[in-house]
């Protein structure tokens, strides 16, 4: 694929999660964070979410099926987690725990386990979304830089291991033996 | 070090987030300022040199040589913290007699008008809505320059008391000024 393409696909990619509501203003806040000394920012930042997410999820769903329900407790989880998808931009999500905070709130224990099934659903739903864009930005920067130096294309397919991830080594490896700056 | 003809800033972020620990310090790093984060209230004021229940060690017969080079231009803090919040850190910052001139800017991801106006009558110069922003740190920079001239003063006006502060949604509400939008 040729870079104007995968440019392209990057930016409908871009354009239709956060025309989905998917994400928001402040995931583009953090693209525009990103710059050459901090190339992988936002891949770091939705990673850091992601990681931390999984164990508040996890912390959550143990709260609502261990005994009867501290919505205090509840409430201040999802207040983290709230917190942390809004500073990505993960606008659904941060719907999702409003939504879910509102029931805490309230005492609601069955709107809480409703609620904590979309919370999750969301939530898996980004992570594979936006897997999908870092990949996208990863081919589309790999074949900048492959045209920078004249090149042909490279196949991306020979550089995925089995879990379908780039192997980054390989690219930044040959970043540096070629200096590309 | 710091023989830089102009020394740059120097940030002491507080957040127990990692995620936003991260996202400051890149916002503040982007702005050129040079950054310390540190995730609660307590590690700030050891960071500081001011121990939690005595009052500020005086720099001259500071037992830690080392705190002794902190210079600190502002403190920027979330609001909720376990432990100590981020009011409370505010609070013992003013009651200090050697911190008191830092200026200091609260985030939280609430938008309670109680809890702004709490922390502007406290000394608070900024109180900003999480997710935070590159146009919110780009308001730093006016304190920073009071901070520096101790002088001046903040004007006592702001701290009269606002009943309801709006705001919201998009546009960042400054509290600076007596103007209620």
């Amino acid at each position: 694929m040729d870079r104007n393409h995968l440019k392209r696909q990057v930016d409908f990619m871009k354009r239709s999660l956060l025309d989905q509501g998917y994400l928001d203003e402040q995931f583009i806040q953090l693209e525009e964070l990103q710059d050459d000394d901090n190339p992988n920012f936002v891949e770091e930042i939705v990673t850091l979410f992601f990681n931390d997410s999984a164990r508040l999820l996890q912390n959550i769903e143990q709260a609502l099926v261990s005994g009867p329900i501290d919505f205090a407790k509840l409430d201040n989880y999802m207040h983290q987690f709230k917190g942390s998808s809004s500073s990505i931009g993960a606008k659904r999500v941060k719907n999702e725990c409003t939504r879910f905070k509102e029931y805490c709130t309230a005492g609601n224990a069955e709107g809480c386990f409703r609620t904590f099934v979309q919370v999750k659903q969301e939530h898996a739903i980004l992570r594979t979304k936006l897997e999908s864009y870092f990949q996208a930005c990863i081919s589309f920067i790999w074949q900048d830089k492959l045209d920078h130096l004249g090149l042909q294309e490279v196949k991306l397919d020979d550089y995925m291991d089995e879990g379908g991830s780039l192997i980054m080594d390989l690219y930044y490896k040959y970043d540096e033996a070629h200096m590309i700056k | 070090m710091g023989m830089a003809a102009e020394a740059q800033y120097h940030v002491l972020a507080v957040d127990d987030s990692l995620l936003d620990r991260k996202l400051i310090e890149r916002l503040l790093k982007t702005s050129s300022y040079h950054v310390t984060a540190v995730d609660s209230g307590s590690k700030a004021l050891e960071f500081l040199g001011l121990l939690e229940d005595d009052d500020a060690l005086a720099p001259s017969v500071s037992l830690n040589d080392h705190h002794q080079d902190v210079d600190v231009n502002l403190i920027i803090t979330d609001y909720c913290m376990p432990g100590m919040t981020g009011y409370d850190l505010l609070r013992k910052i003013k009651e200090s007699k050697s911190l008191k001139d830092i200026p200091v800017v609260i985030m939280s991801s609430e938008n309670i008008p109680s809890r702004i106006n709490r922390c502007l009558e406290e000394g608070a110069e900024e109180f900003f809505l999480k997710p935070v922003q590159l146009s919110d740190v780009n308001k730093l920079k006016p304190h920073l320059l009071k901070g520096r001239d101790k002088e001046s003063e903040p004007s006592i006006n702001k701290r009269k008391g606002m009943e309801e502060c709006y705001s919201h949604d998009k546009t960042r509400t400054k509290y600076d000024g007596l103007e209620v939008v």
